[in-house]
Order: C-alpha cells, then sequence, then structure tokens
C-alpha cells in the first residue's frame, strides 16, 4: 500500500503519527523519508519533529532494510549464555555483519536490548516472534523459515 | 506573593517564580547553561541545581517554583560537587578544543569551567567525531561541541517558526540535527542566525569571511571598498569594550581605514535610494493594481523564508534589491566610473549584522554590475574580531569622515536597523512625494518599538494606507497567513527577519537576552534624531545618482541594476 493511504487511516487518530510508522514499517520494513515528511504535513508537526520521533524508538528505522528483521539480545544473560557464537552464525549464514541487510532485502541483523526472555537464553527475534535458547545450528533452521 | 529565604537572605517574590527568579531578586547568581531568558525553561542541563530544605534531591533553579517559606541554599559543598560533576560530564563530551573554538572568550560552558574550577576531569574525554556542517555559505554546525540544551531548536522552532533543526535519536546518541538529520542547506533554513545566539558554546557560528578580507586589503592590486549596514556601529562598540552605541560613526571609519580599507561608504546611502525606489514601487502599484500588499524585501533571511514557506507570495515582495546588493551593482558600475577606477579591481566590501547576508551576496542572479556585486560580507562580529587584532585604540582615533558619492545618508536610513525603521522610512518620502506637502513631524512613532506586530491607516491626504510591521519570522507567518487567506487588510508590510530587526541581526554581538535589543533600538533613534537630514529623498548624494546616473526611479537603469526576482525553494523536506 502507498505510504499516504496509510497515514490518512491514522490521520484523525490522536499521536496517530507513531501508529503510522508501524503500519509504515510493516509494509516497507523501515520509514522511507518521503513518509517521514507527509506524516509530517498530516500531522501538522515540522519534518524535523517527525523525524525526531522516527529517530527516538529504536524500533523505527530510518534506512532500508530487509524484509526480515533478526534481533540478537546483547543484554548480560544472552551475553554469557553464547550470545556471541550465535552471531557469528547469523552473520556467517547471512553473509553480513550485524547492522546490515543481505542484498537480496530479504533479511536484516540488528542487536537489541533484552526482550524478557532470560529463562531461555540466548534469544533472537525474527520480526517480533521470539526463538529460545538458540544455538549456532539452530540459527540455519530458522531462517530457513523465512528464506 | 512568597516569601522565600535564599542563603539566608529573606525575600518575597511573586507567585510562581522560580528558585532562579528568586535568587536573582537577592543578588545571588545561580549558574545556567541551557536556561535562555527569552525561552521557554528546558531543565536539561542541571547545572542551576540548589538544595531546598526538607528535599533529599536537588532542585534545578531555573524550572522549581518557590512555595511559601521555602528555604534554599545555592552553593552548599553538596551543590557545589553535584554542579561541578555535571560540567565535568558535559567537558567528557566536549572537544578540548577552546584555543581554536570561534567562541574563545565568549562561551558560557568555558566561563562556567573557570568559575567552578574545573581542573582534572576525572572523567574520559569521548567526543563522538560527528562531522562539521559547511554546507551553507553563512553557518556553520559543529555537532561535536553541542551541548545539547536546544536553545538553538527554541529559536528556530518558537520565535522564528523556520523549524530547520531537531533532535533525533535519544539518550547519550541524541544530536541536535537539521531536519531529516541531513545538512543545513538542505533544511528549511534561512539563515537568520538568531540560532548562534542562542548557543552557549561554538557548536553553531558564522562563516567566518576574515581571510578573504586580509587577502584582498594586501592585495596591492585590489581596491578595497567597503559599505557598513545603519544596525553595526551601535553594536559593535560591545564588540570593543563600549557601551551601546557610544562607538562615535567617525570613529569607526577612522578604525577601518587603519585596517586597511581604500574607500569607506554607507549602506545607509543605500538605504535612502531603496525608500526612493521602494517608496515607488508601492505608488505604482496603489495606482496602477499591482499586487497589493507588498512587502518589504531588505531582509535576506525573511527573503529566504518567503521564498521557502510562502512561494506562492513571491509577486507581494517589493522588487527591490536589499540595501546591501542596490550598493555592490552601483560600486562597480556608477562609482567606479565617477571615481574613475576599473571596476574588476575594486573589491567590494560590506559589514552587516546578519548571517543571511553572506549567502544573499552569493546568490547566482547578483551579478549585474558585470561582476559578482558583493565580493565579502563581514558580520558585526567579524570586524569587531579584526579591530581587537589591529591593537587600535578607539579613544585616541581621529575621526573620520565617509568617502563620496556612496557614503552620504539621511536619519531615515539610520533607522532601517530597528524594526518598524523602513517603514517609517518609506512613509517620511511617500507622504511628501504623495501629497507634495512638507511633513511636519516626520517621527512615525507608531513604527517604533518592540511590539511583535504594529499596524496603523495612514492618510496620504485623503488616501488612506493601510500598514503592517513585523519582526520575527513567527510573527511574519501569522501576517502571510491572512494574505494567504485573502484577508489581509494592509497595502504595506514590513518584515524584518530577527528579533527587533537588524540590530538583533544573526551577525550581531552574541546578544543573550532581548533586553539588549531593545537597548540598541533606543540608540538608534537618538542617532536619527541628530541628524540634519531625516528624509531619504533629501540625500544630497542620491540627488545626484538620479540626476547623472539613473535619471528616475524604477526607470530602465534601476531596474538593470536595484531590481531583482525571487525563486521558490522547493525544499524536499517540506
Amino acid at each position: 500500500m502507498d505510504y499516504k493511504n496509510i497515514i490518512a487511516k491514522f490521520a484523525d487518530v490522536p499521536g496517530g503519527m507513531i501508529e503510522a510508522f508501524h503500519a509504515i514499517q510493516d509494509e516497507f520494513s523501515y520509514l522511507p523519508e518521503e513518509a517521514i515528511i507527509e506524516a509530517a504535513k498530516v500531522f501538522g508537526v515540522p519534518a524535523a519533529d517527525a523525524y525526531g520521533v522516527a529517530t527516538f524508538y529504536s524500533y523505527f528505522s530510518v534506512k532500508s532494510r530487509g524484509k526480515n528483521i533478526i534481533r540478537i539480545c546483547e543484554s548480560a544473560p544472552c551475553h554469557i549464555a553464547g550470545a556471541d557464537e550465535v552471531v557469528a552464525a547469523l552473520e556467517r549464514e547471512l553473509g553480513i555483519t550485524m547492522g546490515n541487510s543481505t542484498a537480496d532485502g530479504r533479511f536484516a541483523l540488528e542487536f537489541a536490548q533484552c526482550v524478557g526472555q532470560c529463562q531461555a537464553t540466548p534469544v533472537i527475534t525474527v520480526n517480533s516472534k521470539p526463538y529460545f535458547d538458540v544455538t549456532p545450528a539452530k540459527v540455519v533452521e530458522i531462517i530457513a523459515e523465512y528464506k | 506573593m512568597v516569601n522565600v529565604t535564599i542563603d539566608g537572605i529573606k525575600v518575597s517574590v511573586p507567585n510562581g517564580s522560580t528558585i532562579l527568579q528568586a535568587a536573582k531578586e537577592v543578588g545571588i547568581k545561580v549558574p545556567t547553561l541551557c536556561y535562555h531568558p527569552d525561552q521557554a525553561v528546558k531543565a536539561n542541563c542541571r547545572v542551576c541545581v540548589c538544595e531546598v530544605e526538607g528535599n533529599r534531591l536537588l532542585q534545578a533553579a531555573c524550572s522549581q517554583p518557590v512555595f511559601e517559606g521555602m528555604v534554599v541554599k545555592t552553593k552548599t559543598p553538596k551543590v557545589i560537587e553535584a554542579r561541578k560533576t555535571i560540567l565535568e560530564l558535559i567537558l567528557s563530551h566536549h572537544p578540548q578544543d577552546c584555543l581554536n573554538c570561534i567562541r574563545n572568550g565568549n562561551c558560557e560552558l568555558q566561563d562556567l569551567s573557570a568559575e567552578y574550577i574545573i581542573r582534572d576531569n576525572p572523567f574520559e574525554l569521548k567526543v563522538r567525531g560527528l562531522e562539521k556542517d559547511l554546507s551553507t555559505p553563512a553557518i556553520f554546525r559543529d555537532p561535536d561541541k553541542c551541548v545539547l540544551c536546544r536553545r538553538c531548536i527554541d529559536a528556530c522552532t518558537v520565535i522564528q517558526s523556520v523549524s530547520a533543526l531537531g533532535v533525533e535519536k535519544r539518550g547519550c546518541e541524541s544530536m541536535v540535527v537539521p531536519t531529516m538529520g541531513g545538512n543545513l542547506i538542505d533544511s528549511p533554513c534561512v539563515m537568520c542566525g538568531q540560532c548562534v545566539h542562542a548557543c552557549p558554546v561554538g557548536a553553531i557560528g558564522e562563516i567566518e569571511d576574515i581571510d578573504k578580507l586580509m587577502a584582498a586589503i594586501a592585495d596591492p592590486d585590489t581596491i578595497v571598498v567597503t559599505q557598513i549596514a545603519p544596525a553595526v556601529r551601535l553594536a559593535l562598540g560591545e564588540e570593543i569594550g563600549m557601551a551601546t552605541g557610544d562607538l562615535p560613526m567617525e570613529v569607526f571609519v577612522a578604525g577601518l581605514r587603519h585596517l586597511g580599507f581604500d574607500y569607506v561608504l554607507h549602506t545607509n546611502f543605500t538605504a535612502d535610494l531603496t525608500i526612493l525606489e521602494e517608496g515607488n514601487e508601492l505608488l505604482q502599484r496603489l495606482t496602477t493594481g499591482g499586487t497589493l500588499p507588498m512587502f518589504t524585501s531588505c531582509s535576506p533571511g525573511w527573503i529566504n523564508f518567503c521564498e521557502t514557506y510562502y512561494p506562492d507570495l513571491l509577486d507581494n515582495l517589493s522588487t527591490c534589491k536589499s540595501p546591501q546588493q542596490m550598493f555592490g551593482s552601483l560600486v562597480k558600475t556608477y562609482w567606479a566610473d565617477k571615481m574613475n577606477i576599473e571596476p574588476q579591481k575594486v573589491v567590494s566590501v560590506s559589514i552587516m549584522p546578519c548571517t543571511a547576508k553572506k549567502f544573499e551576496a552569493a546568490r547566482p542572479e547578483m551579478n549585474s554590475s558585470g561582476y559578482q556585486d558583493v565580493d565579502i560580507v563581514l558580520t558585526t562580529r567579524e570586524i569587531g574580531k579584526l579591530f581587537r587584532m589591529s591593537g587600535l585604540d578607539f579613544s585616541r582615533l581621529e575621526p573620520s569622515p565617509f568617502d563620496s558619492w556612496m557614503g552620504a545618508y539621511t536619519g531615515a536610513a539610520v533607522i532601517f536597523g530597528a524594526t518598524g525603521g523602513v517603514m517609517e522610512a518609506a512613509l517620511r518620502t511617500v507622504y511628501e512625494v504623495v501629497t507634495k506637502k512638507e511633513l511636519t513631524d516626520v517621527n512615525f512613532t507608531f513604527a517604533r518599538g518592540f511590539e511583535g506586530i504594529k499596524e496603523a491607516e495612514i492618510d496620504l491626504d485623503g488616501t488612506k494606507v493601510k500598514v503592517a510591521i513585523a519582526h520575527t519570522l513567527s510573527n511574519a507567518r501569522k501576517l502571510m497567513d491572512q494574505v494567504r487567506a485573502g484577508e489581509s487588510p494592509y497595502h504595506f508590510i514590513e518584515i524584518m527577519a530577527c528579533p527587533g530587526g537588524c540590530i538583533g541581526g544573526g551577525g550581531q554581538p552574541i546578544t543573550k537576552a532581548n533586553v539588549k535589543r531593545i537597548e540598541r533600538i533606543g540608540a538608534i533613534y537618538d542617532e536619527d534624531a541628530s541628524l540634519p537630514l531625516r528624509k531619504s529623498h533629501d540625500n544630497p548624494e542620491v540627488k545626484v545618482l538620479y540626476d547623472e546616473f539613473l535619471h528616475e526611479p524604477l526607470g530602465h537603469k534601476s531596474h538593470e541594476l536595484l531590481h531583482t526576482h525571487y525563486h521558490a525553494k522547493n525544499k524536499k523536506c517540506l
């Protein structure tokens, strides 16, 4: 769907900009610059402010990125449980380093803060769906689900 | 009223006062950094913390309202230690670059570091290594120096309604950035420079052109000619240790000759000329059904604003170039010819209270003399720096008059420097042109003062003309929205981008509060009143210019040299 139509749906919602941003991101995987500028117009705030909102929340991205967003927790419990090895496996499997996206636009790799599942570390999420007790071997299976 | 005790001194202050205000009342200065007297309270730097009896935590004096019986201590060991730590933390992210900084000697953070005896900072220095923004010819940003006080954002958004600056990201990653995180030139920035005044440190400043000037002066083959804008002299004294308005004009001229300028002329001359051209343009529009209301066009920050935010109203702008640019096109044609000087040898310098003038001079269309009309623009601050470097003792300088043919001026030109001044100057001339009668009183006092928007109806012998005056772009916006909606009752509108007009311009000595701007305005009307000629059409050298060269206002030559056209800026981020 066109970002203009998405934004229009939230135009009358109080504080609808954040919801519009989520909906845009569901569609595009990130917030395109034109969409932020359009949201500023629709919600009657300066573009500088809309950009401020878009960059304030770590779950919004203003940079183009892969469709399936894989996040790995970098907090202490996951770290101790071997998150490093999981990171290495993800990077090896996708052929990219953390913070980047695959050339085919299918995957993006990001660090995340704790996702609250410390009973089953290390934890990764793919498009916000958590995977528990992840090992390098499991990484291959998980990625295969989204290929 | 509320009774409070500050450091043992009892004082009664109005309800709603802050600790900071109450402390000021008893003569105690609480240190501040993010606080700005003309802006909303931000309370983000915490430098102003004080102890309040009964409170476990320290309170920010700038935001904490006083209450009945409040007992405040502003300098206990606990308070001093907290302030020192806060400063040390700020400094641990701040480049230790004071010696090379544009604000060396005039920096709030430097002052606080000195006052709080910061010596061995226990925190490791971690500078983010962000890139400088040198995208505009007028203003730079050095984000590494930013202390995140957000005063620039307030100036840009609230005072100017330009909203070119915002905060990106959060926490220790947050930074003040131009719209969409890009460069200033791609943002709606109008280069008014009010952010420079707001900045407590050297994170935003003017692009300095001092080296260019020094090179021109050192070159034996060039003839360096300067013009001085009306608002400069009043404030320049502040840069060289004098009170506002105390530097006499002819001592200023003498100082410039010492620096090596070959000829010293005056923008006031072309300010008077502007009145003749713009006044006649207004009359032409009134009588021939031209686009009304007509807007003044002297303020380049305002022109940038109109081109950015009101491109549909560009036809309302007077086609008159600003006095700086009129001067530029004449100095390399009329003046060079009259002085028997080859125009290609002339380096045309202007000394301006303005940062946007640097951008204006660099506009590609500003070359009607066949050359770049104005080669170098220096701000009042830059000329102040040159004067300090020169070692001149201004109390001992022999006064020197302006050079001829573009140096004479009237009081009408002087008041261009204050909000309402162009309007008053125009009315002095338009009244006499229309009514063919001499004004009994040249003072149009409705046009004076710091009020945001002023208006009046002027009776020109039966013809009623409604006029309005606005300073700051947020006030301009109110009048523009009226025009856009087709509801403007006015015929003529004066807009100045900066608070108080040019006396509060982005290139003036760093101005921490509007009270200083109001003081400068007072000095400008004193100068006007002291002059023998106070109407632009009485300027003898302007008369010679029309007799010998231009022949008539709005004539062929005028259109070629003194008038311009405007372009919509089409900023992607709007």
